[in-house]
């Protein structure tokens, strides 16, 4: 690549700024009892040093799991044991059994913070140095501003690096596993994506589409021939990725069972916390979680998510493409996150993903939509004593990707991927032409009122009544948003790609 | 930094790039900081809460006024608004004090002050001749000048981690260039003489200035062959710079003048019983000569030439105290250090005064005369080498030969600044910031003259390169060696002596290029 040198200075940008941010507060500094996810990382790395492996996912006199039991899949847990090696070659204290809970000190932020940069740096930056690389169609410029935006992206630095998590092992992970399967090297993205989901449970947001544009692959390489041979492949690879994660936890049934139950934990409720999502924008006029039985706040919640990703899944199997897959992507983390059970405002960084890998194709949306997702979190960040770092973030990843794509002057119909939607709705509208009109002034509005609310929430005290106010106005604001995009995407799925060879032909 | 680069075209590129670093330094806030912070609350508290009179008298905390009268009407200023950050940090007792506002309010003004930076750099860029303009954006001398200048690698450092106020004052500086540049010079000296009064680090360009407001703008008209035509002196023009410079000096120092207290500022301001060097060696000349007379001390003890009971204890742990003693080479004396430079400074100045090549030559002299008095300076510090490194800036992207030069400069300049930052979450921040500068500013001027040889021959290449190891040696390697206890200033010793080598090189390179460089009089006639 001619312009090497420009990539690497974007990603030592998006390194700085990463390293820079991790200097903040973190997620429960000072808080006892529970401090917050910062201490529960610590804590994994305790309980897997001085454990034995089979009593990690039990509870016991050791192991209380009321306080930051492990909850993540195996992966994540062997990560903390590689961790906790090298903090014992530190400083041993940091992971002793029980006398170590809750251990603060700079040395110790220090020790974590470059943990998080080291995984990410060995992980997520190359995925995306790697992806913006192997775009299609677009100048080397526009490839290396792509990365800069998506390093940039605030919400995924602002957790990891602010809040404290290792988002960026399984985004990259899923990156990876994205990266694989577009290049058709599908067995190494499935490797990729099985790693992915054994790092973090949640990576099953994005499962349903690898699947369906893996078989939809198969399906067009005939099934009795090659494509029968490429799905006996991929099961291969992805049962034996699964096995090797799972092997300590196979010798008994119990362990298993132990483990499934620990890392989906049915019985905790509709949501947590403040999410943007609808269950809980739903909840400012009607107590769901009070109203309805347990199980039956379960299977609405199934049925919600199923039939709103069933119809863009449907498509991708039956026209597997990679853009098509990446959309599907969106779409389908999207409705997993606004209908699904037990739902964080994390997980918002699902569906930020696959929003950046389209962020070339449509900048305009794409860069509203993850600004919403960052503003999402908000709540999260405030608790965290983020404000600055969230702040000069999002401005920063505005102004790259205002400058890089010039998103104000890409809103026409065909810039929007709305052409072949807005020609078959003029059919019955003929007069329906204001469409680009109209989001922009949606872009107006819903900027606006992140702004407004971000000064109302920082600035004044919420009345003694609703001491939640200003955080459920958050969630309900995104959740609106968030509900326009689940429509918009879903839209691009079904009539974009149906016209795509059409337009080509006739350009 | 990439991001405009990569709109085709926009006209908003220069103030993306200002923006972008503006909210970079933003997320510098939580860095550490220096001693300085608390020398320049100390001065806010000294300014609004007492008299005029006893601004330079006070001596609560060590860390007196030592600048000249507008920058302490400057912190005054500052003060007013302080006052609603937090009452606390101005007053004189409470030493050492720093609460978040504190914090935010200093940090957040040396950013706001840095707008008069930006402007500055934005005056620098209309004075780039575009004749070499690539048809890309990013390839264009303009673009790669205004990243060179914004996002430089040391002003980062030493304002927004380090803390100090170099931004605005160097704003001033390259204001008054560009000033010159458009031929107003009336304007630029009314600048400089107002920037001395702000810090009088300044006075080692004064020569520049000096010479060369003399001779191209007192002198209307030059001989044929370039030299100075003696009845095209226009007293008017001598008159009202003089008037200018006296006008500013009476309004900074006038009200101590007439408190009669003329000789304690100026005590104040040029303290002479500090030590040659600081407590880190600035990479100059007296680092080498320290280092020579080590290493000729430890070949006398070793060969019996040197009785181990005459040398002074304190060489031992050199680098690390204000006084070294040297033990085989004669000591230096600070008139000895003042001859140097003079001696140094003046070949650049007759070069001035006797080949007047317009503003360039200008600007040569005032880079050759900061760096002479940086390499054979009395207690110099090492940030002072960005007097040097951002006016050569300017001159880098016009010729290829200054360009290479600019790059030993830079890269070794501020690699020597590193000391300046030892804690360890600071750590990936420098080096970060280093590569970004460093390699962009490699790959850009590369790019801008690929048409011309090579920017470095095979031993500048190895000598930038060995920074590398240097760095890894110094931070990464030799604190788990046995030797941090014995000889803790080991890493110090090195980077200084290291960066030396290649600043004089570079001094010498420049030097080289301007005594050789044909009288401009010929090839170009006004």
């Amino acid at each position: 690549m001619e312009k090497w040198h420009l990539m690497t200075i974007v990603v030592l940008i998006g390194l700085t700024v990463r390293w820079t941010v991790s200097l903040n507060s973190y997620s429960g500094a000072g808080k006892p009892p529970m401090f917050g996810d910062y201490e529960a990382q610590r804590h994994w790395q305790e309980i897997t040093f001085n454990l034995p492996v089979k009593q990690w996912y039990f509870n016991s006199s050791d192991n209380n799991l009321q306080y930051w039991g492990l909850d993540y899949p195996p992966l994540t847990a062997y990560h903390s044991l590689l961790c906790a090696y090298v903090a014992k070659f530190i400083n041993p204290d940091w992971i002793e059994l029980h006398s170590s809970r809750g251990y603060e000190s700079q040395a110790h932020k220090l020790f974590m913070r470059t943990t998080v940069f080291i995984a990410d740096l060995l992980i997520y930056i190359p995925a995306v140095v790697l992806y913006c690389c192997c775009l299609k169609e677009i100048s080397t410029k526009k490839k290396i501003a792509n990365a800069l935006c998506i390093l940039l992206y605030p919400g995924l630095i602002l957790i990891d690096y602010g809040h404290f998590q290792y988002n960026s092992v399984s985004l990259g992970f899923a990156l990876w596993g994205v990266l694989g399967v577009s290049c058709d090297w599908d067995l190494l993205g499935s490797l990729a994506f099985c790693l992915a989901i054994n790092y973090k449970q949640m990576e099953l947001y994005h499962s349903l589409p690898f699947f369906c544009f893996l078989l939809g692959k198969c399906f067009k390489k005939g099934l009795k021939g090659k494509g029968f041979v490429l799905l006996i492949k991929l099961a291969c690879t992805v049962v034996a990725s699964f096995i090797l994660c799972w092997l300590p936890f196979f010798t008994e049934r119990e362990q298993t069972l132990q483990v499934l139950r620990r890392l989906f934990p049915v019985d905790r409720g509709l949501f947590e916390d403040k999410v943007a999502n609808i269950w809980c924008s739903f909840s400012v006029f009607l107590k769901i979680k009070d109203i309805l039985p347990h199980h039956i706040q379960i299977i609405i919640s199934f049925c919600f998510t199923f039939l709103s990703l069933l119809p863009a899944c449907i498509k991708l199997t039956l026209q597997p493409s990679p853009k098509g897959f990446r959309f599907t992507l969106v779409s389908c983390a999207l409705s997993f996150f606004l209908f699904s059970f037990q739902v964080h405002e994390k997980s918002i960084l699902l569906v930020s993903l696959p929003v950046c890998l389209v962020l070339s194709e449509i900048p305009f949306m794409s860069t509203w939509f993850l600004l919403v997702s960052t503003f999402s979190m908000l709540p999260l960040l405030l608790k965290d004593e983020l404000l600055m770092p969230s702040v000069v973030t999002t401005m920063a990843f505005f102004i790259a990707c205002a400058i890089s794509f010039s998103i104000f002057e890409k809103t026409s119909e065909e810039e929007l991927h709305l052409k072949s939607f807005s020609i078959s709705l003029r059919k019955y509208l003929p007069c329906f032409t204001f469409l680009p009109r109209i989001i922009q002034y949606l872009f107006l509005i819903s900027v606006i009122t992140m702004v407004l609310l971000t000064l109302i929430t920082v600035t004044l005290e919420p009345p003694q009544k609703l001491p939640d106010l200003f955080s459920v106005l958050i969630c309900f604001v995104s959740c609106l948003n968030f509900l326009f995009f689940l429509v918009y995407f879903n839209i691009i799925i079904m009539w974009d790609f149906k016209n795509g060879r059409n337009q080509k032909k006739i350009n | 930094m990439a991001a405009p680069g990569v709109a085709a075209g926009g006209g908003n590129w220069f103030s993306a790039l200002a923006l972008g670093v503006t909210l970079l330094k933003c997320l510098l806030i939580p860095t550490y900081h220096s001693t300085d912070f608390e020398v320049h609350r100390n001065w806010l508290a000294i300014t609004h809460s007492l008299p005029i009179s006893q601004w330079y008298y006070e001596a609560t905390s060590e860390w007196t006024l030592d600048y000249p009268p507008f920058f302490a009407w400057f912190e005054y200023a500052l003060s007013h608004v302080a006052k609603y950050f937090d009452q606390e940090m101005l007053n004189i007792h409470n030493l050492n004090y720093s609460s978040s506002r504190t914090l935010l309010f200093q940090r957040f003004s040396v950013i706001f002050t840095d707008a008069l930076f930006v402007y500055a750099v934005h005056e620098c860029c209309k004075c780039i001749d575009g004749k070499k303009a690539g048809k890309e954006l990013t390839e264009k001398p303009k673009f790669i000048l205004s990243v060179l200048l914004l996002w430089n690698f040391g002003l980062l450092i030493v304002d927004h981690i380090h803390f100090q106020y170099n931004g605005f004052l160097f704003g001033l500086m390259l204001l008054s260039i560009a000033r010159l540049f458009q031929k107003r010079h009336m304007e630029g000296a009314l600048l400089f003489a107002v920037l001395l009064h702000f810090k009088h680090i300044y006075l080692y360009v004064a020569p520049a200035y000096g010479i060369y407001l003399l001779r191209s703008y007192c002198f209307t008209a030059n001989k044929p062959d370039g030299s100075v035509r003696w009845n095209s002196f226009s007293f008017i023009r001598l008159i009202s710079l003089g008037l200018i410079v006296f006008l500013v000096s009476a309004l900074s120092l006038g009200p101590f003048l007439a408190l009669n207290q003329l000789p304690q500022v100026l005590s104040r301001l040029f303290p002479f019983k500090r030590g040659l060097c600081h407590a880190y060696w600035a990479p100059n000349f007296w680092a080498l000569y320290n280092a020579l007379d080590k290493v000729l001390s430890v070949i006398g003890l070793e060969l019996k030439l040197l009785d181990p009971n005459k040398i002074p204890k304190a060489s031992m742990t050199s680098g690390l105290v204000q006084q070294f003693q040297h033990t085989v080479l004669p000591s230096v004396t600070p008139l000895a250090t003042l001859i140097c430079t003079l001696m140094a400074i003046l070949p650049s100045v007759f070069c001035l005064w006797f080949k007047p090549q317009g503003p360039r030559g200008f600007l040569r002299c005032l880079i050759l005369c900061a760096l002479s008095s940086f390499l054979f300076g009395w207690h110099v510090h090492e940030k002072a080498i960005l007097l040097a490194v951002l006016p050569m800036s300017l001159l880098s992207v016009g010729k290829a030969g200054d360009a290479s030069i600019f790059l030993i400069l830079t890269t070794t300049g501020h690699y020597s600044l590193f000391p300046l930052l030892f804690t360890a979450p600071e750590l990936p921040i420098k080096i970060l910031l280093m590569l970004l500068f460093t390699i962009y500013s490699i790959s850009s001027l590369k790019t801008l003259f690929r048409k011309e040889k090579t920017l470095f021959n095979w031993m500048e290449t190895f000598y930038l390169l060995g920074l590398a190891p240097l760095e890894i040696f110094c931070e990464f390697v030799f604190p788990f060696t046995s030797w941090k206890l014995k000889y803790p200033f080991i890493p110090l010793l090195l980077t200084s002596v290291y960066c030396a080598v290649g600043i004089t090189y570079a001094w010498f390179r420049l030097y080289v290029s301007v005594l050789t460089d044909p009288p401009v009089g010929k090839t170009k006639k006004q």
